[in-house]
């Protein structure tokens, strides 16, 4: 009886130990496979002059160097990340949508990709909506924005940097800052980015869609 | 035995005693090397090179042929087309920036035109818009601004046949852009 209780014991002490594991394998860095990345690229190689890009940021080198070589594009980095959290330090989040209108003061049909990242997650429905038509009607016929979106609410998240490996990934690396992350449905989707189409949508191992929009 | 232990003596002493001599011949070179490097190597210059000091304003514009360090201020227009600018730790430039290289160690506000090379190390910081075919962004760097990355001949291959058709598309794009980076900022 108690040698069957000492290896009960000596059984639950490895269950005990591996309950830690878990939060160890949330990870600080993390590789995803993309799929929207190169419909993105190959939308913008498809558009009729050197393609324009705008980069909600932060900056990364190995992207710009990616992009500038893959594309050959004028690249617009808009560290939006800082901005995001400024506003959220200070509480004034409301005001953020026309922050974010001074800052891409691009015309109107003139940008051929926006990478907008994780950033929508951070708003809530009415400031996602602003910012998205803001992007929509910069965007010119045959650009594509790609974003990430959560697919469930998150009280608080860390901000993240996108790095991108290769074509088809990216890796995920924390970022300074935080917040609530907000999901919005698809059908949400649909709605802010309208005049947009979905032309990809990819639910990956990270429990986010990947989603590629087009401007007909 | 004795040939073997001469043959052998030689040999080893040799090794020790040549590597004194390097030591003490290096020594000095080294000494003299590990301060070039510091103040050269480890920002990217070769040959003569040129320092504005840590106290020094210039105020105006700059023109040169050789290769110039900025510890300083400077605030106007840097021209050096055919050489490497480098601005250092401490270096603050409030300008336009024409050179063949610049590697970016302190803070630049202005735009920076480099026909080969654009380096921002870490800790480096830059506001305004860049236009060079090779743009290399450290960690720690900060940067807001556009990147022009196009070649300056529009050489790559498939673009510049379709350019013609877009060509009335083209500047869309710039005037646009010209006005975001310098309002925006």
């Amino acid at each position: 009886m108690l040698s069957d209780l000492l290896r009960w014991g000596t059984k639950r002490a490895p269950e005990t130990t591996a309950v830690p594991k878990p939060p160890a394998v949330k990870g600080i860095e993390a590789i995803i496979s993309s799929k929207g990345l190169p419909k993105f690229l190959s939308a913008l190689s498809n558009q009729p002059s050197p393609a324009s890009l705008i980069d909600f940021g932060p900056v990364i080198g190995t992207n710009v160097a990616y992009l500038g070589e893959r594309l050959g594009c004028k690249l617009f980095i808009e560290d939006l990340t800082n901005e995001l959290s400024r506003h959220l330090k200070s509480g004034t989040m409301d005001a953020l949508p026309d922050a974010v209108e001074l800052r891409l003061r691009h015309g109107d049909a003139s940008v051929d990709g926006i990478l907008c990242w994780d950033f929508f997650d951070f708003l809530k429905k009415p400031a996602a909506q602003r910012v998205a038509q803001h992007l929509v009607n910069m965007l010119r016929p045959g650009g594509a924005i790609m974003g990430y979106f959560a697919i469930s609410d998150v009280e608080r998240s860390n901000f993240m940097k996108y790095e991108i490996v290769d074509d088809q990934s990216m890796r995920l690396r924390q970022h300074t800052g935080s917040g609530a992350r907000h999901a919005h449905p698809n059908r949400e989707i649909i709605r802010m980015f309208e005049g947009l189409t979905v032309a990809e949508s990819f639910l990956l191992k990270n429990n986010s869609r990947e989603i590629l929009l087009r401007k007909k | 035995m004795w040939k073997r232990d001469d043959a052998a003596k030689p040999a080893v002493p040799a090794a020790p005693g040549a590597a004194p001599t390097h030591t003490a011949t290096t020594s000095p070179a080294s000494d003299a090397a590990a301060t070039r490097p510091t103040a050269g190597d480890a920002r990217g210059l070769e040959g003569n090179a040129v320092n504005i000091g840590k106290s020094v304003v210039v105020k105006g514009e700059l023109n040169g042929s050789e290769d110039l360090t900025i510890e300083g201020q400077v605030e106007g227009k840097i021209e050096l087309r055919q050489n490497v600018l480098t601005i250092g730790p401490n270096g603050r430039v409030k300008a336009q920036i024409f050179a063949k290289a610049v590697i970016i160690l302190g803070e630049v506000t202005g735009n920076v035109t480099a026909t080969e090379k654009v380096d921002i190390r870490d800790n480096g910081s830059v506001d305004g818009d860049i236009a060079s075919p090779r743009v290399a962004i450290a960690e720690g760097a900060h940067f807001r601004g556009s990147i022009d990355m196009q070649k300056a001949g529009a050489k790559p291959g498939e673009k510049p046949e379709t350019k013609p058709a877009g060509a009335s598309t083209s500047p869309a794009p710039q005037s646009p852009a010209g006005a975001p980076a310098g309002a925006a900022r």
